[in-house]
């Protein structure tokens, strides 16, 4: 991986220099360890797995594209929205790579997120909930849609596509059904409204970057050390030195900018450090990397998705494997349902409608999960939520209306999707 | 040969509906030694394998291991057993590692966490203890591997657990003749490192390359078991098309077994 893709803790150092099983190749120095992993690297693209590479260079080149037609996208205030306005969609994208890793696909992701949302809202403000109640009864029932949807893909066997299009109609009248034709349910639940529309404050940002950044420093480090430590190909200091030094500088960077004022007018309130929906999403990036790369019902939906018939054979129970991964997905659309709604200091029936879905589809495959299965992994989704959210934020800055920016994120999408099937035939066909 | 063979079966009878695919079949497969089983398409081979596995249980007949009568009902209790089969479709996931495919199913856990490192040294020990040199890393995904390859790892995956018989169906059959002389050799280790194989093969080439004994199914029945050393490559394609050669197999053709 390059060091524009920092890796996050959990994910298993990706193979170390190729060698021979019992009789690693020690590097000679670190520059011979980095040539040999560069050219590993470079093989693997050649052979299809591109990873994390084209998000990567679609977002350093839109960045810098807009960057140079409009200065003002590279404002602190601007980058701060681009952060708060994709978690949502990031939120629900990253529950979507668990199912799309299946080979599967859940259309209703977007409308589950809205009932969630309604969920919340109702008992917020009809009922007068408590927050915490009010946001684990809107995880509850994403967790229940999730059981519903994948007991009828996993155990009565109707095709993904069907059973989350019937539910992506379906749910869209269960909001309408909860709102009451339609009414605007406003949200003044001061916990609710913070979690997108609240800052870290700067000293806070700043414990958090460090924290953070020793946890994986010591966590990249112990681990090639245990490698080492049993003759097994480690991760090379050269590198480790690279991925820990990329993460505190990128990191750093960011809360630096993120900690300038960015209000318009100071006297009226201050604005500034980071977004308290970074480190939600940030824990469920380690979260749900941890469950996907170190432990074994993570090891077993990369295998489901690969080949069902051979981890039925390995003794893997397929339909629960299922099951869970529309469970996971339901209950992440419902988070990103809780952060649409904090976001929009309100939840009505197009919460959740319109484009949501695809935005989230199209999130997860830019950063390189596959359609097909068997590939991807949960930074795809921040991966390719940030570039749909530069693609909108830029393009909306630059004057455009909703019409050409629908095109061109749908072209984006299908662009995405065309270099993951290209990368599959290419895969393949050795 | 005084020890008891590590599989014996005697009798084993199996029917699908009104269809009786094994008639009073019996198999012994010894260790350190290669058992081909051989006979032509729909002679039962399969079928056979599957009762081994425990995929088919036996309607009848007598399931003995390392001398002891066990029930095998499901694959469950033949891995409890340590028979292993290696099936023609291999079984593997393409978007996986070797290590991760080698493991698929009972990974080795540190508390909730996998244990990779240690399934990586077990692993590399295992193909080590077969001297196989082919894979460049193991970490390498089984999708860029060649057919060999994939034969190997499948091999390597039902020798880790400390099996004691394995079952091998026509591992040669979609390779090329350097791989397949690889996959041979592999075989041969395979019974010299004290396993019990077996081997279903159509080739006959490969069956006199590796083989102690040979089986022989015709129609269902076993034909013969014979030494491989004692029978020419002539007589096997004899006992496999029309069940006798000479001397070999059953001396009063079974009526209606044709029809």
């Amino acid at each position: 991986m390059t060091a524009l893709a920092p890796e996050t803790p959990g994910n298993p150092g990706k193979p170390g220099s190729p060698g021979s099983p019992g009789k690693p190749e020690r590097p000679t120095g670190p520059g011979a360890g980095l040539a040999e992993l560069g050219r590993g690297y470079l093989d693997r693209v050649r052979a299809g797995e591109l990873g994390s590479l084209p998000a990567v260079a679609g977002l350093v080149v839109l960045c810098a594209f807009f960057a140079l037609l409009r200065p003002v996208f590279l404002s602190n205030l601007n980058f701060a929205n681009l952060l708060t306005q994709s978690a949502g969609s990031i939120a629900i994208a990253m529950g979507l790579v668990f199912v799309l890793l299946l080979g599967e696909i859940d259309l209703s992701a977007g409308y589950a997120s809205g009932v969630c949302a309604a969920v919340l809202a109702i008992l917020l403000t009809n009922h007068g909930w408590p927050w915490y109640g009010a946001v684990a009864a809107a995880l509850l029932t994403g967790a229940v849609i999730g059981l519903l949807l994948g007991t009828l893909v996993a155990k009565v066997g109707i095709p993904s596509f069907v059973v989350t299009l019937a539910a992506f109609l379906g749910f869209q009248g269960v909001v309408l059904i909860l709102l009451k034709e339609g009414t605007n349910v406003s949200i003044k639940d001061p916990t609710v409204l913070a979690i997108a529309n609240d800052n870290l404050s700067p000293v806070l940002g700043w414990l958090l970057l460090a924290a953070c950044a020793t946890g994986y420093a010591v966590l990249q480090v112990r681990r090639s050390r245990d490698r080492r430590g049993r003759g097994l190909a480690g991760t090379p200091a050269a590198l480790l030195a690279l991925r820990i030094g990329a993460v505190v500088v990128l990191g750093a960077t960011a809360v630096a900018l993120l900690n300038q004022e960015r209000s318009r007018n100071v006297l009226v309130g201050s604005l500034k450090g980071v977004p308290l929906v970074v480190p939600v999403i940030g824990a469920l990036l380690l979260l749900g990397t941890f469950t996907l790369q170190r432990t074994n019902f993570g090891l077993h939906v990369y295998a489901v998705g690969g080949s069902a018939e051979a981890a039925r054979r390995a003794g893997i129970n397929v339909a629960a494997i299922r099951i869970s991964a529309f469970v996971i997905c339901s209950c992440l659309a419902a988070v990103g349902g809780v952060i649409a709604a904090s976001r929009g200091n309100s939840v009505d029936p197009n919460t959740g409608g319109s484009n949501v879905l695809l935005l989230a589809v199209g999130s997860a495959v830019i950063g390189g999960t596959s359609l097909f299965g068997g590939r991807g992994r949960v930074v795809d989704a921040v991966l390719g939520g940030l570039v749909v959210a530069v693609i909108q934020n830029g393009m909306g800055l630059m004057g455009y209306s909703s019409g050409v920016k629908y095109a061109v994120t749908g072209s984006v999408l299908l662009v995405a999707a065309g270099v993951d099937a290209m990368s599959r035939r290419r895969t393949a066909r050795r | 040969m005084t020890e008891a063979p590590v599989l014996e079966l005697r009798g084993i009878d199996k029917s699908f509906g009104p269809v009786q695919v094994l008639h009073d079949v019996a198999l012994s497969a010894r260790a350190g030694e290669v058992t081909a089983l051989v006979g032509d398409n729909g002679a039962g081979k399969s079928t056979l394998v599957k009762c081994i596995g425990g995929i088919h249980p036996a309607d009848a007949g007598d399931y003995l291991f390392e001398g002891r009568p066990v029930q095998v009902h499901s694959p469950r209790d033949a891995a409890a057993l340590g028979v292993e089969i290696v099936y023609q479709d291999l079984a593997l996931c393409d978007n996986l590692d070797i290590v991760q495919n080698m493991f698929l199913g009972r990974e080795k856990r540190r508390g909730l966490v996998l244990d990779d490192a240690t399934m990586e040294e077990m692993a590399a020990a295992t193909l080590k203890s077969l001297s196989v040199r082919t894979v460049k890393s193991l970490r390498q995904k089984v999708s860029s591997l060649s057919g060999g390859q994939r034969q190997t790892v499948a091999i390597a995956k039902a020798v880790l657990w400390n099996s004691k018989l394995v079952v091998l169906d026509e591992p040669t059959a979609a390779l090329g003749v350097a791989q397949t002389a690889q996959v041979l050799e592999l075989v041969r280790r395979l019974a010299d490192n004290g396993l019990a194989v077996v081997l279903i093969s159509h080739n006959m080439n490969d069956v006199f390359a590796v083989s102690d004994r040979i089986a022989a199914l015709y129609l269902g029945r076993m034909a013969a078991q014979v030494k491989a050393t004692d029978v020419t490559h002539a007589q096997v394609v004899e006992l496999i098309t029309s069940g006798r050669s000479g001397d070999l197999g059953p001396q009063d053709t079974p009526k209606g077994a044709a029809a």
